[in-house]
């Protein structure tokens, strides 16, 4: 939770704007945000986050909904997210409800390295366990076409492992470079896509899109970034009658009789609370091969004593 | 001298004991300590599911009886529903089957230009073709194969339905484009489904809406969920929703003095309402909404065009895999007089004409092209024909039979890849349960009881993708390599230099004895 990280949540923040603005509302969008730049004490301006210096855009705003928030955003949630693997308790807002027709765009921005990207400063995702996530997708028909974007350093390192179909990934920076990134020069780079020389973009960008399988220049970015419905006008109705009303006889007395209204059982509290112990499995206790080692070795210079260590050495 | 060779001898067989020690005892230890659990899969079984061939029986069998004694009882009424009905209750006809009543030539039973009349439950009616009377009764019967053929699969499923049902595992060789479309449309097959109907009222100063949705639900959609219980669960919600308005603006058309919708922007209408749309947060079932739109007072009447410029009848839109929308105007009901707000009722039979026409097209039910001559009792209240249920039920379960093996065979591919992840009990119990769910519902569809086979592919559906989608498979036991040495080789390198060393030591020792001997022998 450093204040240098800023520019990570504002990215990722502009990113969500984009695509809201482009037609695809909440239900539609998992965001997992460390939020915590826009309540922060060091935040000049408390509950905003700009993405440019001049304060122009506050992409914070009052309709941002957040899904995972703070300790939630971990490598296991954001996998389950992608797998599909959550508990049976979590909400429609938390999972990811896609099927086969679904375009998904996935943007992840940190700091990374060679084969990872960084969450929250204690965990790490490798690329391999990535490639794995998005081929149980595959699998599982859970998307059509997938453009993954990554803007971290050595953000070209996390698509090498891919190996599931219609995958298109774009990166901010090759392996062993930097990423220095400003959210809007990184999308005039993604726009002008093969002109942005290396002063203006200071890290080269790369892509991968040899698993896709239509002709990349014909994929237009709202595929990922907008979403239209396809409509159908309703040619047919059905006939029906209006139902006969069935008489509804009242009991003799012209007083309505109102049930008296109780409130539904709220979730039983002592239930929640004395959750059933989980089940560990028995490990040997930590340490007990070190002690066993130690053990043996014991043994053997109590057997042999130190000066005879000559003999063995 | 002695006592030090006997030292020197101890010294051996303590570095021998400790090296067997390790070998024999620590390193089975280690290895058992350091395993991921994974419970015992049916691999074989799954691996056979791989290849797996459904064979699909159609069952139908032929009445020859030539109907002349309920055909004379008719001719007056010239009824043919009725003649239908009776002859319903002669066979009761079994789920997945149809039954073809074959009556002369001459009858009049049906009208001259119809050959053949479908009902609503699981028979049909075929005026048989001219015959000559020299021919005997297989030539009569074999003349008669290619007309039952005809309004048998017009009734029961086809190659097209199949391959439509499996689009997204086959690729489609020869598609039409309205065969894709029919693909499209159908919502997935999953075992349950929301359905939520929402009223929107954008002018509440202006009208004051009265719908009763309780009832409507009821009498028209209820029968029809009714009838589709074997296939999935159906919960069914409303909401009102006051000051909503569509995202796109109606043009004024002055010719017919109305708003109108034309086709190309009915797309941009729905992700605007959409995000204020209400829906069960707790269940992650596919929803399919019904939204029914009052238009404003200053933009009524509000009629849509199709993409020919015609009034849409109907004045409503679908979107596939996602619900429908009507536009309802009221702005007959009430003069310019009329005290705000305006008390409306609204017509809740047409509106729901119109939404249970979605929603058998959201469903699945696939539009019948029947050739001509032929004509289809309108299924009536019940929303559904029997014969229309049997084929959404032909093609549900070759769906979930299909989508139930790819899920296991992938979930067994992955298991296989991917070393590191724990297989609990009771995932493998899932797995061996819709493993044995699918093999029941092969047999029988292959024996054509479709109901059963139905079911046995509901319970497949339903194990596999428990099973697939637990929880507790999570991939988070990668270590790469480096990691793995990095861990190991501080607790295990001290160890392992005395014993090695020792070892090496009593090798060259020996080797050096060995060499004395032989230079002894010399």
């Amino acid at each position: 939770i450093f204040w240098f990280n800023y520019r990570h949540v504002a990215n990722t923040l502009s990113v969500y704007r984009s695509v809201k603005r482009l037609g695809i509302p909440d239900s539609h969008i998992v965001l997992m945000l460390a939020d915590d730049m826009a309540c922060n004490y060091r935040n000049p301006k408390p509950a905003t986050v700009f993405s440019h210096k001049n304060m122009e855009l506050n992409v914070y705003g009052d309709d941002v909904e957040v899904d995972y928030r703070g300790y939630e955003v971990t490598v296991e949630n954001f996998l389950r997210v992608l797998t599909g693997r959550l508990p049976p308790s979590t909400p429609r807002s938390k999972r990811l409800l896609s099927d086969d027709r679904s375009n998904i765009l996935i943007y992840l921005t940190g700091h990374g390295g060679n084969g990872f990207l960084k969450f929250q400063d204690s965990e790490e995702i490798s690329n391999m366990e990535l490639a794995d996530a998005f081929e149980q997708m595959w699998q599982k028909r859970r998307y059509n076409e997938l453009l993954f974007i990554i803007d971290t350093c050595q953000g070209a390192s996390m698509y090498e492992r891919f190996y599931s179909p219609n995958l298109m990934a774009l990166a901010s920076s090759q392996v062993g470079e930097d990423s220095l990134s400003v959210s809007h020069t990184f999308f005039t780079c993604l726009f002008q896509f093969k002109v942005c020389p290396q002063s203006q973009c200071v890290s080269t960008p790369g892509h991968r899109t040899d698993l896709f399988q239509r002709d990349p220049g014909s994929v237009l970015i709202t595929d990922f970034f907008g979403s239209v419905r396809k409509v159908e006008i309703t040619k047919d109705t059905i006939n029906l009658t209006s139902p006969v009303e069935p008489p509804i006889k009242r009991s003799g007395s012209g007083d309505i009789q109102i049930e008296s209204l109780t409130y539904v059982d709220q979730l039983p509290v002592a239930e929640i609370i004395h959750q059933k112990p989980k089940q560990k499995d028995w490990h040997p206790p930590d340490g007990f091969i070190l002690g066993l080692w130690t053990l043996i070795l014991l043994v053997f210079f109590q057997t042999y004593g130190i000066k005879h260590l000559k003999h063995i050495f | 001298m002695a006592a030090l060779q006997l030292e020197k001898q101890r010294g051996r067989y303590a570095a021998l004991a400790i090296a067997a020690v390790v070998i024999v005892v620590g390193i089975p230890l280690w290895w058992k300590t350091t395993e991921t659990y994974r419970a015992w899969l049916p691999f074989s079984e799954i691996s056979e599911l791989d290849s797996l061939q459904v064979h699909a029986l159609r069952p139908s069998s032929r009445q020859n009886h030539v109907c002349d004694s309920i055909g004379s009882a008719m001719i007056y009424n010239r009824v043919f529903d009725k003649a239908d009905l009776s002859l319903h209750m002669l066979s009761e006809s079994s789920c997945g089957s149809v039954v073809v009543y074959v009556i002369p030539e001459s009858s009049t039973l049906l009208p001259e230009d119809v050959k053949v009349y479908v009902g609503q439950r699981r028979t049909a009616l075929l005026r048989s073709p001219p015959f000559k009377t020299s021919w005997n009764l297989k030539e009569v019967l074999s003349n008669l194969d290619v007309e039952v053929e005809q309004v048998v699969s017009t009734m029961s499923f086809g190659h097209q339905d199949i391959v439509a049902a499996l689009s997204n595992r086959v690729r489609m060789t020869k598609v039409t484009k309205e065969s894709m479309a029919d693909s499209m449309r159908a919502i997935k097959s999953s075992p349950g489904y929301e359905i939520t109907f929402s009223l929107l009222n954008p002018d509440p100063k202006s009208h004051s809406l009265h719908w009763d949705i309780e009832g409507a639900v009821q009498s028209y959609i209820q029968p029809l969920l009714n009838k589709l219980a074997p296939i999935a669960n159906f919960s069914v919600d409303s909401q009102i929703l006051y000051y909503a308005v569509l995202g796109v603006n109606p043009r004024f058309d002055n010719s017919v003095s109305a708003y109108t919708l034309s086709a190309d922007s009915l797309s941009h209408v729905i992700n605007p309402v959409e995000a204020r749309l209400g829906s069960n947060a707790a269940s992650s079932n596919p929803v399919l909404n019904f939204l029914l739109y009052v238009p404003d007072a200053h933009h009524s009447p509000l009629f849509i065009r199709d993409h020919s410029k015609r009034k849409v009848p109907s004045n409503a839109f679908h979107s596939p895999r996602w619900g429908g929308i009507m536009v309802y105007n009221v702005n007959e009901m009430y003069g310019p007089e009329a005290e705000r707000p305006v008390d409306i009722n609204i017509n809740m039979a047409k509106v729901m004409g119109v939404f249970l026409a979605q929603l058998r097209l959201m469903l699945g039910v696939q539009h019948t092209h029947p050739p001509t001559g032929f004509v289809l009792q309108s299924p009536g209240s019940a929303g559904l024909a029997d014969w229309e249920l049997d084929r959404l039920l032909w093609s549900r379960s070759v769906e979930n039979i299909a989508t139930a093996s790819t899920t296991i065979t992938s979930l067994a591919q992955l298991l296989d890849q991917i070393g590191n992840i724990v297989i609990n009990d009771n995932i493998a119990q899932q797995v061996s349960s819709a493993v044995t769910s699918l093999q029941s519902a092969v047999a029988e569809l292959e024996a054509g009881n479709l109901a059963f086979a139905l079911q046995y592919s509901r319970e497949a559906i339903l194990a596999s993708e428990r099973a697939f989608f637990d929880p507790s498979l999570l991939h988070l036991l990668y270590f790469p390599d480096d990691q793995k040495f990095a861990i190991y080789i501080p607790l295990f390198l001290p160890m392992c230099v005395p014993i090695v060393l020792s070892l090496l030591k009593i090798v060259s020792e020996a080797k050096k004895r060995r060499a004395d001997k032989q230079a002894k022998s010399d």
